[in-house]
């Protein structure tokens, strides 16, 4: 039987990756994923699980461990944060290229320049296009399920990826909640063993990562796309199943109060469920407003966003990170992107917020559905805005 | 079975690019990026195998006299041997040329 605790997220999540029978974690702490990384060292340390753990010298030997241990058949773990995200970036497209199931949870943080501990998104979004699956949890309930999850989907034999599963820094990761740790048999029953594709192994000889020369690469990448693609039916069905075991329910977009909304917010993470306080707000106040909530980030769900969003006059996208000299924040130009075809679509709105750890509260999203509604007259004055931000 | 060198449609590239027949690379021959060609001069070599020691290739071998040739199939052409041999007796000759 799960059982309900108090404890703090980033320790939780490092109970939830002892549930799932790791072989091999390599973690290199850094603030604020340390509690992460410490707490499995500890889990090891006292022999509650059978786990190899590497202590590295850099996140850019942690993810490549990872991998090696992965490329044997072991199911294998990492954490980090912004500039250790940064490091392990020359490596993170080479697991998905080499279809390693590694997991790995990302507490997000600032990148540096001005260096900043707290929280944004702004490590992960510079990963994009690293070809991994890449999951957001509003709450340390959702970033217990996720990790769990996270395994399960990475090691599923149609998709075979790396998956990072995304905690706000502080926000999460050092908040004490009431949670539901689910027990070793739920886990066991859930996950099994991992099966690998191919594993190295001198009975059996196998080259991986081999040099793609250009008569194959092209190939080789749009293999990886599909791969990435087709990766959102298994989420979807893992999802399903998580949902007949546990009870709760997971999708790509959760919509909160948005079926007949004509003002939609858009958040990634943990500013969700401040965001619903200001919807429960506006709505007593008789205002037609509603929350869209993006938990899949890749494979991005367009077919999904496109029916959510098919009602609503105005969306108005929530961005924790900058493209600087582009066209705003990171997901806010996918979501143009993904409707720019559609003959029906909302007015399309981005405020920047919660940079470096600036605090966004219900207030802040009162103010900013209220703009959104004055954008249905006023129409789209700038592309784009750095919300609150002093000497506007 | 005639092995293809490549997949020929992107649904054929294996799982992570992963190679399982060993020793393929010996499949792709490198030779075509070659421009300079090494030549031999038996009249100098001293049969001591610091070619065949020094090529990144690994495509130098002896015949049955002792003396050192390139397999043109791998042979890239960079000259290596021809800079460690110290009797001097390797040159790089362009391709197509006379060296005889």
């Amino acid at each position: 039987m799960s059982k309900r605790i108090g404890m703090e997220v980033a320790i939780a999540v490092a109970e939830a990756v002892a549930l799932c029978r790791v072989d091999t974690i390599a973690a290199y702490p850094i603030t604020p994923n340390t509690h992460v990384a410490e707490h499995l060292a500890e889990i090891v340390a006292e022999g509650r699980i059978h786990a190899e753990y590497i202590t590295v010298e850099s996140e850019h030997s942690a993810m490549s461990a990872v991998m090696g241990a992965s490329a044997t058949g072991a199911r294998a773990f990492t954490a980090t944060s912004s500039q250790g995200l940064m490091y392990m970036a020359e490596v993170l497209p080479i697991a998905s290229a080499m279809r390693l199931p590694v997991v790995m949870v990302i507490a997000n943080r600032a990148i540096s320049g001005p260096l900043n501990i707290w929280n944004d998104h702004s490590d992960v979004m510079y990963q994009r296009d690293c070809g991994w699956i890449s999951l957001f949890a509003e709450n340390g309930q959702e970033m217990i399920d996720m990790t769990i999850q996270a395994f399960k989907i990475a090691e599923h034999q149609e998709v075979l990826l790396p998956v990072n599963v995304n905690m706000d820094g502080f926000q999460l990761t050092h908040m004490v909640e009431a949670l539901e740790l689910p027990d070793q048999g739920e886990v066991d029953a859930f996950l099994p063993p991992y099966k690998p594709y191919a594993t190295l192994h001198p009975d059996r000889p196998v080259t991986m990562g081999a040099l793609g020369v250009p008569e194959i690469f092209m190939e080789v990448m749009k293999a990886k796309d599909v791969a990435l693609r087709e990766a959102k039916k298994v989420i979807l069905a893992v999802w399903e199943e998580w949902y007949g075991r546990f009870g709760r329910r997971y999708e790509p977009i959760t919509s909160y109060r948005a079926d007949d909304a004509e003002i939609l917010l858009l958040t990634l993470g943990s500013v969700g469920e401040t965001a619903e306080v200001a919807v429960d707000e506006l709505r007593k106040q008789g205002k037609s407003v509603g929350l869209l909530k993006l938990k899949l980030w890749r494979p991005f769900p367009f077919a999904e966003l496109r029916q959510a969003v098919s009602g609503a006059r105005v969306l108005a996208v929530m961005d924790r990170a900058v493209s600087f000299g582009g066209p705003g924040g990171p997901v806010a130009a996918e979501v143009r992107s993904a409707l720019y075809h559609e003959l029906k679509r909302p007015l399309v709105l981005n405020y920047i917020i919660g940079l470096g750890g600036r605090d966004v509260t219900v207030e802040d999203f009162i103010n900013l559905a209220e703009r959104a509604a004055l954008a249905l007259s006023r129409g789209i004055e700038e592309p784009f805005e750095f919300y609150g931000v002093r000497g506007a | 079975m005639t092995q293809k060198k490549w997949p020929e449609r992107w649904q054929e590239v294996n799982i992570g690019c992963i190679v399982f027949h060993p020793a393929s690379a010996k499949e792709y021959h490198t030779g075509s990026w070659r421009a300079l060609l090494p030549v031999w001069d038996n009249t100098k070599c001293i049969k001591c195998g610091v070619c065949y020691i020094f090529c990144p290739e690994g495509c130098i071998s002896a015949d049955e006299n002792g003396y050192y040739s390139a397999d043109l199939d791998y042979c890239k052409g960079c000259g290596i041997c021809a800079h460690e041999c110290w009797p001097k007796a390797i040159k790089m000759v362009g391709e197509g040329e006379d060296h005889v």
